[in-house]
């Protein structure tokens, strides 16, 4: 399995008269990315506009961010537009760098959450440092929360592969080459290496708290073995809005960095055999049994170590705990990547549940710290909103117009894929 | 020059040992006893006075003392007072410790004290204020003075105070977010390849061990019996009328259900964040099941039904407001007679 990975770098995004990249500025024509949104009809009214990095611009609520990409041949996103498909993770694919398509518009349902472009919040998450393509959608009223998300979802990712498609046939790009072997070339190849498996764990759990694998529900499937290059094509698409700060974005998936890490050091420092894709679902009995059917998955991978990267809090922090237990009993080293709700005042114990194997985490900060933003000059979306999404209360904005939430509130704040920088300490 | 205010007991105060432990407390202008080792340390500060007390006067009148360290503070407004090091001392370590909680949270000054690690008082005071670490016993005074001058003149000067490690003190155990140099992934990569090579490493965080709340007994019957419906699912009174917050909540509500038959669509709603609501504002029965509830009741199942649902949203609560909150349930229900919970989650 081989895929080339050409980078397009993207510095600016303006509208114009034509769909088209030119020295490294996405010119995009308005009318032709609202026909391409209002295909469906479901859809009552689309609004665009640009957000870069450092304008004084504050995007909310925030539903999903995704990168433009591509396929040289086939389609980017396989099983999430037609019945058929192609095998992710083959051939050639383009993804346009520095900047995403981000949706926003009136809130579906609890939890959405903010960007800013420029302010504290920004030395938070990457998405500050991308230009957005941001699309306000408005649903026509007779249609419910399901299928609200489920429009703003799918609107999302057609316009990053139709924007992505700006990309093909691009000569200048930065290429890279990743391949996957089988498990015993793997074997083969690095006998002396640590073997290590990545434990990838989703949220599968209604709306607004899903995700889907090949254009199907992951709430349908049991914990399955996939490859690190079908993830980069879009096989893991995000219809999950946890909370803002931890929730995994189609950007996340797109650009795991638990992924992106075992990559670098594959072939290096460990012999990378492979990831296990583990569904978090709400009852008891489906955690027992997806947990176990993961750690049986790496054992017969044969891992040494495993790193485990979490999505959600509250009940998946079990599933992190099972797995977790059940790879340490069998000798199995395991590093555990989770956020911590420590209180406004940091001092409660941060998880809600616990294993004493758990004895090396990585933390990506505690969630409930607060933090006050100034007023931006410009709103895209609803501020209101932020009444409403996690880390946001109705107290949230000042008289001054600043806003105190919790840095839970910022769209990948504190991704538990370990993307961002964000750490905590006792003092 | 700041002014710095010295507490110490009979022993190193100088009035005797064991005998003089109900010796009450006194004050004396600059520094006695063992203040007197601190003197040549502290940079641009001097022990204005020093009280000593009786470890065991202290012990049995600690309400007392404490007025009298506060009137001296009140009279003398120090920058900074100093207590011990009590070592491992058990009650002279919490005299130590109770006078600086006392003074850095009714009076607002800072105070710092001396602990070995196992001296009892470390872990009930750690939370709350600055408690050195040094030696088990006095034979690790001079290095302790040494620590615990050097700390002060960073307080006194108002620098910046290091991680715990840096600086010796036990941790308050407050969590703090800090930007690191390199992202989660990287870092927990690093941390594997140390575990699966054996080398020591450290976790960012540790783990806390709970332990498990035994449920009460079950009743032998439900007839007569008064039970009442609580939930952490976010349903509320609809429109929010108290701003329960989708996530980390910090209180509860409670919401009249008398002579309600069930929770109606359109008069209760959940505001919880971390589940599906579609299903629970369709018909908030099925967070709450008060409906079910009422026609037990009305069956004679059970004797009567607490007339509040009791109700937060549980969705990134820290785990001290959840205990605290099922605190607070737990005495109001008991208060009311109640005989039984049925609590849903989410």
């Amino acid at each position: 399995m081989h895929l080339e990975l050409r980078k397009i770098k993207i510095q600016n995004i303006a509208f114009g008269e034509e769909n088209v990249i030119r020295d490294h500025v996405l010119y995009l024509n308005k009318e032709s990315l609202a026909e391409e949104v209002m295909k469906d009809k479901r859809i009552k009214k689309v609004d665009f506009d640009i957000a870069r990095p450092g304008e004084s611009v504050r995007i909310i609520p925030v539903k999903d961010v995704i990168e433009p990409r591509a396929k040289l041949e086939g389609d980017i996103f396989p099983g999430i537009f037609k019945e058929t498909m192609e095998e992710g993770g083959y051939g050639v694919t383009y993804a346009l760098k520095g900047c995403a398509v981000t949706t926003t518009g009136p809130i579906v349902g609890f939890q959405e959450g903010l960007i800013d472009m420029s302010g504290p919040a920004a030395e938070y998450t990457p998405f500050s440092k991308l230009n957005h393509l941001v699309m306000v959608i408005e649903k026509q009223p007779e249609f419910d929360a399901h299928e609200h998300e489920q429009m703003v979802r799918m609107a999302g990712i057609r316009l990053a592969a139709f924007v992505g498609q700006l990309a093909v046939g691009q000569e200048e790009y930065e290429s890279e080459e990743y391949t996957w072997d089988s498990i015993g070339e793997k074997y083969a190849q690095y006998p002396d290496l640590p073997k290590v498996v990545y434990v990838y764990n989703c949220m599968s759990q209604g709306l607004l708290h899903d995700t889907y694998f090949y254009g199907r529900d992951s709430k349908q499937m049991v914990p399955t073995m996939i490859t690190p290059l079908e993830v980069m094509d879009g096989a893991l698409v995000s219809g999950n809005c946890v909370s803002p700060g931890s929730k995994t974005t189609t950007w996340h998936h797109l650009n795991n960095a638990v992924i992106e890490e075992c990559m670098k050091k594959h072939g290096k420092e460990i012999n990378f055999m492979g990831i296990v894709l583990n569904p978090l679902m709400v009852s008891l009995k489906e955690k027992y049994r997806d947990c176990m059917l993961t750690v049986r998955m790496v054992e017969m991978l044969g891992a040494d170590g495993v790193i485990i990267s979490q999505e959600g809090f509250g009940n998946p922090t079990t599933d992190l705990m099972l797995v977790c237990q059940g790879l340490e009993k069998r000798g199995i080293k395991t590093v555990i990547i989770t956020n911590e709700d420590a209180g406004v005042d940091g001092m409660s114990e941060s998880l809600p549940d616990s294993v004493t194997e758990a004895d090396a985490i990585v933390s990506t900060g505690n969630s409930n710290a607060t933090i006050m933003l100034p007023k931006m000059e410009k709103t895209i979306g609803v501020l209101s909103d932020v009444a409403k999404t996690t880390g946001g209360n109705v107290d949230s904005i000042q008289d001054d117009g600043r806003l105190l939430i919790e840095i839970h509130g910022i769209m990948g704040g504190h991704n538990l894929q370990g993307n961002t920088y964000l750490g905590a300490i006792t003092i | 020059m700041k002014k710095v205010l010295f507490y110490t007991n009979q022993f190193f105060g100088q009035i005797g040992g064991e005998a003089e432990a109900y010796q009450k407390p006194f004050i004396e202008q600059g520094a006695r006893g063992n203040a007197q080792a601190f003197v040549p340390l502290l940079e641009d500060a001097e022990i204005v006075a020093t009280i000593v007390c009786g470890d065991n006067y202290y012990a049995e009148n600690m309400d007392e003392v404490k007025a009298f360290v506060e009137a001296q503070i009140t009279e003398l407004s120090p920058d900074l007072i100093i207590a011990g090091p009590a070592f491992n001392a058990g009650r002279f370590g919490i005299a130590c410790a109770d006078i600086c909680k006392d003074a850095v949270q009714k009076m607002h000054v800072e105070a710092i004290t001396g602990l070995y690690e196992e001296n009892p008082a470390v872990e009930m005071y750690r939370k709350d204020i600055y408690i050195l670490k040094v030696g088990k016993s006095a034979a690790a005074m001079r290095k302790a003075v040494k620590l615990m001058a050097g700390f002060a003149n960073k307080l006194l000067a108002g620098k910046e105070i290091g991680l715990p490690k840096e600086e010796g003190y036990y941790p308050k155990g407050k969590r703090v977010n800090v930007f690191r140099q390199k992202n989660g992934a990287e870092r927990a990569m690093d941390m594997l390849l140390k575990k699966l090579k054996g080398e020591p490493y450290e976790t960012e965080l540790e783990i806390s061990v709970y332990e498990k709340v035994k449920p009460a007994e079950g009743l032998d019957t439900l007839a007569g019996k008064k039970i009442a419906l609580c939930t952490s699912g976010g349903i509320v009174a609809f429109g929010n009328p108290d701003h329960m917050p989708a996530a980390t909540a910090k209180f509860f509500k409670q919401y009249s259900i008398e002579g309600m038959d069930g929770l109606k669509a359109g008069e209760f709603e959940s505001v919880h964040a971390g589940y599906d609501p579609v299903y629970a504002n369709l018909d908030p029965n099925r967070v709450a099941p008060l409906d079910v509830l009422r026609m037990m009741e009305k069956e004679g199942k059970i004797g009567s039904i607490y007339p509040y649902l009791t109700t937060t949203t549980g969705n990134s609560t820290s785990v001290a407001d959840a205990t605290r909150m099922g605190m607070e349930i737990g005495a109001i229900l008991s208060n009311a007679g109640v005989d039984g919970v049925i609590l849903t989650s989410t």
